[in-house]
């Protein structure tokens, strides 16, 4: 029912079987799409952002046989990714409003009677494609060079395994976001759910490395089955697996436009499941509730592969497969409103457990699962572009969070306790280290104003206000946004600032455990950490570029692609106050927001009471966490690593700090109610297949040697023992053709 | 019985003769069914295997004997295509099995039949 009421005022579609021109932006993109301009052919040099990564996947492959032990898998791996993020770049800066496609060569093309599947090795450019590779390539490139330093312990065979797994993943996730056709994105999507499985195992010797493995592995099956069933179900319903046809289809633009006037029984129920479906895929590779168990223990890998694939990138692909198909989605009752709501339980889930953690990276895995949903309530919400927002500024400071742990972690031996570390920003060489963490936390917390958190985050919040029926959504996004900004500056008060202390962890790499000293990351470490604190801030600048039409930067380059779509309160309102010469362009958030809050704008009041949020989660870690003086903000008391405040409360909260340290027992409760019973039922077909289908093979194979065992005696060994019988043999047949004969003889 | 025998020969001379009487075929087969005794018998007793492949040979010449035999009896060329066959045959059989027994002796040191008794089942 919220659906409909949600999906009432989309006025898009109506707009759609209308010429081109009339209305701008948004629909004038799909109508484009809808119309006979059909699709252009672009420049081949754009396949070099595709295929140089393979390149440095096959390069990297014979650095290993050859037995390469140098860094030169990093510099190539580092060069070649460099060279496609300027291709990308340079494809962003010739891009001129029109979509088009790129041709590799040919891979299905299948005709029989009517029907065909073509699906070639093509890729599809729109804006929505460029921002995806924009933030993948750059992104790539930083970190590789981060991993030449970090991996460099590694040095050898595990080294060019390590980039060559790389080079795979940058070029599987452009197939995923640059394919024309679903076959292609389906590629991209399992070969990064491979790279994922790769590089988590990458330390094979631990055994808890190598179930993280497994485990995000068989969870992204679940997903992907969906999403497998969804391209079938497109295929089926719609005849073509490519964007451009998908999108022109007059079927899709006929439901669209019953949805738009919330009648959705004139779409047919097979459409419908098509999103549905989809979401499935959605959920398990981004690591939604409840299929987000992976990703948290997806931090065995190395730090570098946490901060590219399970943050920044590849758990993004999820809301980039909902944006791009978004109008699927559109004409789905309810696949939007279970996406928002999952996105928000994802959220407040996380926050809460990621609040009681004490491994700091886990604290960030299970931060990038909350913001992850953020991404999605964004997506459900009708805000493509608070989502892409969210999505690229994350990009940008949950890869440098996770850098900056990295560091940490790297420097004092693997420790990742924040009770056993203290005061690293004031130790020699971790000044960067520290700065830049400052960086990353701010814009996690999202800070208003002076953070690009702030406004990424800010925007999806803001609209679950003015969606009618949505304010639960945005409420306990609030709630969520508090607990971020507390646990990322518990992280930053225990570790970062406060009396120096150190405790080193396991892993030495070599290093003499008896004499341990922790050290201070080199010059490709600290340049990566800077640049991507220079991009985070950077980035608020993205929110005010087209801000007025688009609502940023990130708005624009939604617009300009399927994501995008005519924002129903935004054009209602603008309707009644232009008096219906309404051109409102996508923009989803604070164009214009009908009713008030508090008396003020929602949008406003939202960034008040968003960003006095943020500051009022800084100001409790402050106190619980912070250390004596100025450093604690003069609000806290910690004065050694292992003790502060919290402990006191903790103590008085009863069980709850336990159950959210221990995840809420999400895992064991999955243990027990799904894989127990599947073990058990695994087991009986073991033991059915083992008795009952081998015994019936194995009784074969038994009666033979039973009549084998009867009859093996006349194999005597005795030569002449042979010839008697076959003499007899002979003088037997001889003597009863001798009696048949005579007997004949005798009666004729 | 001189008269009969030389009558016979002319018969055998012959370019088209008359089919050959019983009473002259009986003798051939006669001869053909002892050589064919000795040799089983032979087989069947002897445990050098050198001498157990002759008697083999014998019950081959036996075969071959009865097959002439009959052939002129019947006045078909059958029985003599037959032997010619078997004579290859032989010839052949007569390689391989030798040198059978010889990689055999070199194995055993002893040309009994019953060192190798152990091929049993």
């Amino acid at each position: 029912m919220m659906t409909s009421s949600l999906l009432n005022t989309i006025s898009l579609p109506a707009m759609l079987s209308e010429p081109v021109g009339d209305h701008g932006g948004a629909s004038a993109h799909l109508a484009q799409l809808a119309g006979e301009i059909g699709i252009d052919t672009g420049p081949k040099w754009i396949l070099l952002i595709v295929f140089l990564p393979l390149l440095g996947f096959v390069l990297n492959a014979l650095y290993a046989a050859m037995g390469n032990k140098s860094k030169l898998p990093a510099w190539t791996t580092v060069g070649l990714l460099g060279i496609a993020f300027g291709a990308t770049l340079t494809m962003f800066l010739q891009y001129d409003g029109t979509p088009y496609t790129v041709h590799a060569f040919e891979w299905f093309n299948l005709h029989y009677g009517e029907k065909s599947i073509v699906a070639n090795f093509s890729f599809y450019i729109d804006k929505l494609t460029i921002l995806w590779m924009l933030f993948v390539t750059g992104l790539a490139t930083l970190i590789a060079l981060y991993a030449s330093e970090y991996m460099a312990h590694d040095i050898g065979v595990g080294y060019c395994r390590f980039f060559s797994a790389f080079g795979l993943f940058v070029f599987s996730m452009a197939c995923l976001v640059m394919g024309d056709n679903l076959f292609l994105l389906y590629l991209g999507w399992e070969g990064v759910g491979l790279c994922s499985y790769l590089l988590i195992g990458y330390f094979y010797k631990k055994p808890s490395a190598v179930a993280a493995a497994k485990k995000a592995f068989i969870v992204n099956r679940i997903g992907d089955l969906g999403l497998a069933l969804g391209i079938y179900l497109i295929f089926v319903h719609f005849g073509t697996v490519q964007f451009a046809e998908l999108f022109q289809s007059e079927k899709l633009h006929h439901y669209i436009n019953s949805a738009a006037v919330g009648d959705f029984s004139a779409i047919p129920g097979q459409a419908q499941w098509i999103a549905l479906l989809l979401m499935v895929g959605a959920f398990g590779k981004s690591a939604q509730f409840p299929l987000y168990v992976w990703l948290p223990d997806a931090m065995e890998g190395p730090t570098p592969v946490s901060a590219l694939i399970h943050a920044a990138t590849m758990v993004t692909a999820g809301v980039y497969l909902i944006a791009r198909m978004y109008p699927l989605f559109l004409v789905s009752e309810h696949a939007l409103p279970i996406v928002a709501w999952i996105g928000t339980i994802t959220a407040l889930l996380a926050a809460t457990i990621g609040m009681a953690q004490f491994d700091i990276k886990r604290i960030m895995a299970y931060s990038t699962v909350s913001q992850l949903g953020y991404m999605f309530a964004g997506l459900g919400l009708l805000s493509t572009t608070g989502a892409a927002f969210h999505v690229l500024t994350h990009a940008f400071f949950k890869a440098l969070l996770f850098l900056a742990c990295g560091a940490v972690m790297h420097g004092f031996a693997g420790q990742l306790d924040l009770r056993k570390l203290s005061g690293v920003s004031w130790m020699k060489g971790w000044g960067i280290v520290g700065i830049t963490m400052l960086v990353g936390c701010m814009n996690l917390s999202g800070l208003p104003y002076i953070t690009s958190g702030f406004y990424s985050k800010d925007m999806i919040i803001a609209e679950a206000f003015v969606t009618p029926g949505y304010s639960a959504i945005g409420w306990i996004l609030i709630i969520t946004a508090i607990m971020t900004a507390y646990y990322t500056f518990r992280v930053f008060f225990r570790v970062f600032v406060g009396p120096k202390h150190s405790e080193p962890g396991e892993d030495f790499h070599g290093d003499d455990p008896t004499h341990f000293h922790p050290h201070a990351p080199g010059w490709a470490v600290n340049t990566v950490l800077v640049v991507l604190a220079t991009a985070s801030m950077l980035a608020i600048s993205l929110a005010y570029i087209d801000k007025e039409a688009n609502h940023g930067w990130v708005g624009s380059m939604v617009a300009d692609s399927t994501a995008s779509f005519h924002s129903p309160y935004a054009e209602s309102l603008a309707a009644a106050h232009d008096g219906g010469e309404a051109m409102v362009v996508a923009g989803p958030v604070g164009t214009a927001a009908p009713g008030e809050l508090f008396g003020m704008n929602p949008h406003e009041a939202m960034i008040l009471i968003a960003g006095l949020g943020a500051i009022f989660g800084l100001l409790v870690a402050a106190y619980f966490h912070g250390p004596k003086g100025w450093q604690g903000l003069f609000l806290g008391g910690r004065t050694e690593a292992s003790k502060c405040r919290m402990d006191a409360v903790a103590k008085r909260m009863g069980p709850i700090p336990h159950l959210a340290e221990n995840k809420w027992f999400v895992d064991e409760i999955y243990a027990a109610i799904l894989v127990t019973p599947l073990r058990v039922l695994a087991h009986i077909f073991h033991w059915f297949d083992k008795l009952a289908l081998d015994g019936v093979v194995n009784l074969f194979g038994f009666l033979p040697r039973v009549f084998a065992w009867i009859i093996r005696p006349s194999q005597s060994g005795v030569l002449q023992g042979y010839a008697v019988s076959m003499a007899g043999g002979l003088a037997v047949l001889l003597f009863v053709v001798l009696v048949i004969v005579m007997r004949a003889g005798g009666a004729a | 019985m001189m008269i009969r025998a030389l009558e016979s020969l002319q018969l055998a001379q012959l370019a088209f003769p008359s089919e050959m009487p019983d009473s002259v075929l009986a003798p051939y087969l006669f001869v053909s069914a002892a050589m064919f005794a000795i040799g089983l018998i032979g087989f069947l007793t002897r445990k050098n295997m050198i001498i157990m492949f002759l008697c083999t040979e014998l019950m081959f010449q036996a075969s071959g004997l009865a097959l002439i035999a009959f052939g002129r009896h019947h006045l078909g060329s059958d029985g003599q295509t037959f032997v010619i066959f078997v004579l290859c045959v032989a010839a052949a059989e007569a390689a391989m099995a030798l040198a059978l027994v010889v990689l055999l002796f070199r194995h055993r040191e002893s040309l009994s039949a019953s060192a190798w008794k152990e091929l049993n089942g």
